[in-house]
């Protein structure tokens, strides 16, 4: 009994001295002060020479960490107990994120970059005046088709509901994304919330289930690139992945509309580091920086003078950098409330259960 | 002195259960009251038992009879062969080395073996079957589910063909009993205990799967797994998620009163 109580005693004393040394060491290292910055962003979204030329620049050493869905990067910061200097959500996240007060405003005197950006993408539903967010990619929703496989050319969302291609499509698993090019297919807004118009797209989707193969997450790239299907519903980055990966798919944003998606940076209010935080933000809207990384990582940057560096067939390339006329048919989705999410998904899940 | 020391042993035991058993149960029926703005409420229950959900515990409880009917078909056969052949030890390690590899790329490997181009399409175009679409849909969810839980089926049952006294065979044969007769007589109702856990081992688990309803089935087959999964990482809604959760302790915790998997038939087998 003795010897249990003093193991038990010795056990906590050694935790206790850990923790102290674990304490010591992280402040000594600089990793709880202000000379770094903590970035949480989506897995392989940025080009890693930019954050050494930015350690260089300004002396602050970056930790790097990643986050694989908007809704993953939400609980965890709402859970607090992370140092996050820096975000990089997409809209409706961050319209989410700006109700329930989880980011610090951005003070524009220190981001004198920004007037590089497209002035079409600020001022946008999710954030008014850009008070919270600085523009870092953006992209559309699409189809990728894979010509060997089908002759349609997809200029229309009805195209997937051809005969020709049954059992051929794979869509992403996604609610507002499939009831939204539903919604669109029919003429509507992809934020609809009246609900004769969601039964309408709805009924129109379980035409559809024919021509499902099946509903899928990330694999969706992988089993486009290996030619598993002939067509399927992607976000444009997604696309520009698999159309590296197997140079004949191609991709294509629907003549009715689609939706616009942006990913912007922002300061969550668990940051340390506010100062270096703008400064990285800035660091990213510099058009240089902004055309490398852009080139990198393959998105469309929504900096005009990056756009002006890039490359020729990059910046020409209409399926990735729409002109102003698609441009205008392509919507935002909107943080429609908790509510209309949940009636969303569970139409959404309706359509996943119609055999 | 010696009663106190001996409840001392047991304070963790009784700290993990609390913290890690009760406590989650505790919350989540707790959880299953409130809908997505906090306000206490009934409607998930309501909402439950409507056909879209009913549907689903209707085809997740079949797909989890399936996986578990074929897993009994594979396992059972299996372990009686294990416990005659040579090197037992060699061919049990065999069967449990599978389970030291992660669930999810064990699932992802499917994808590449079933897929169109895969090894096992490119077989069948060989033989001249011609191609055939394996992935996404119920066939090949249930294989693949099969495939993870078999080696939790031929345990049990191996443990409890093993404890078996094999003179009781070498009697029932003297007393004139042929092969199938001595199998449906004597071993099987002897090692029902193995059966019964196997099929419990295998049964619940496989009512809740959700990864591979969509990396497999391509969410043309839809549990419960995957509608709390759903719930509670897309829609946030944490009070349906609950509920469908609570609607699966309660069908298990009936479903092990049932198969008297308390304890009481444990005895059965000695």
């Amino acid at each position: 009994m003795k010897a249990i109580s003093r193991t038990f005693i010795v056990i906590i004393a050694v935790a206790l001295l850990l923790m102290f040394v674990a304490n010591r060491l992280n402040v000594s290292q600089g990793y709880a002060g202000s000379n770094t910055l903590t970035i949480y962003n989506w897995g392989d979204y940025i080009d890693p020479e930019l954050l050494t030329k930015f350690q260089k620049e300004t002396g602050i050493t970056v930790i790097y960490q990643t986050f694989d869905s908007n809704e993953a990067m939400l609980t965890k910061i709402e859970q607090g107990g992370t140092t996050f200097d820096v975000a990089i959500p997409s809209d409706y996240a961050i319209s989410k994120m700006r109700e329930e007060n989880l980011l610090i405003p951005l003070d524009h005197s220190k981001l004198p970059n920004l007037k590089n950006i497209d002035p079409s993408f600020l001022n946008l539903s999710f954030d008014p005046d850009n008070k919270y967010s600085a523009p870092y990619f953006w992209g559309t929703l699409g189809i990728v088709y894979n010509p060997k496989l089908t002759n349609l050319k997809f200029h229309s969302w009805d195209d997937l509901w051809n005969p020709s291609l049954r059992n051929n499509v794979l869509l992403t698993d996604g609610a507002r994304e499939v009831l939204g090019m539903s919604l669109s297919s029919l003429g509507y807004s992809l934020n609809d919330t009246n609900d004769q118009h969601l039964q309408a797209a709805l009924a129109k989707l379980k035409k559809l289930t024919p021509n499902v193969k099946a509903i899928v997450g990330d694999e969706i790239k992988m089993l486009l690139a290996n030619n598993e299907a002939a067509a399927g519903l992607v976000f444009s980055g997604d696309a520009s992945e698999i159309m590296d990966q197997n140079p004949d798919l191609d991709y294509v944003v629907p003549d009715q509309g689609s939706n616009l998606w942006f990913d912007n940076m922002v300061i969550p209010k668990t940051a340390a580091n506010i100062d270096g935080a703008h400064k990285f933000i800035n660091f990213m809207m510099n058009p240089e920086v902004a055309a490398q990384n852009a080139e990198y990582v393959g998105y469309a940057t929504p900096n005009d003078a990056a756009l002006k560096l890039l490359p020729e067939d990059i910046s020409s390339d209409e399926r990735f950098y729409p002109s102003k006329q698609v441009l205008k048919r392509l919507e935002v989705f909107d943080n429609l409330g908790k509510k209309m999410l949940v009636h969303y998904n569970e139409l959404f899940l309706q359509f996943k259960m119609n055999k | 002195m010696q009663a106190n020391t001996r409840a001392i042993y047991m304070l963790p035991y009784y700290v993990w259960i609390v913290l890690f058993v009760v406590a989650p149960v505790v919350l989540v029926g707790y959880y299953s009251f409130f809908d997505v703005d906090g306000q206490f409420t009934l409607q998930n229950y309501r909402t439950f038992f409507t056909p879209v959900y009913l549907q689903m515990t209707l085809s997740s409880f079949w797909y989890a009879f399936l996986v578990m009917l074929f897993s009994l078909l594979i396992a059972y056969p299996a372990a009686y062969w294990l416990t005659r052949t040579k090197h037992r030890q060699l061919w049990i390690l065999l069967i449990i080395l599978p389970t030291w590899i992660n669930l999810l790329l064990k699932t992802y490997a499917f994808i590449g073996i079933f897929g169109t181009y895969g090894p096992i399409n490119a077989f069948l175009e060989t033989i001249g079957v011609g191609q055939q679409q394996l992935l996404f849909n119920s066939f090949s969810f249930v294989f693949v589910s099969v495939y993870i839980f078999v080696p939790f089926m031929i345990l049990p049952i191996y443990n409890a063909l093993e404890e078996m006294n094999p003179s009781l065979i070498s009697a029932a044969r003297d007393l004139g009993a042929s092969g199938w007769t001595t199998f449906q007589r004597v071993i099987f109702p002897l090692t029902i205990s193995g059966v019964k856990s196997g099929c419990m081992a295998v049964f619940i688990p496989s009512l809740s799967l959700f990864m591979i309803t969509r990396l497999i089935a391509g969410n043309k087959v839809i549990t419960l797994g995957t509608a709390i999964e759903q719930h509670f990482l897309v829609t946030q809604d944490w009070g349906m998620g609950s509920t469908v959760a609570v609607v699966l302790i309660i069908a298990m915790a009936l479903l092990m009163l049932l198969s008297g998997g308390f304890g009481q038939e444990v005895r059965h087998g000695k």
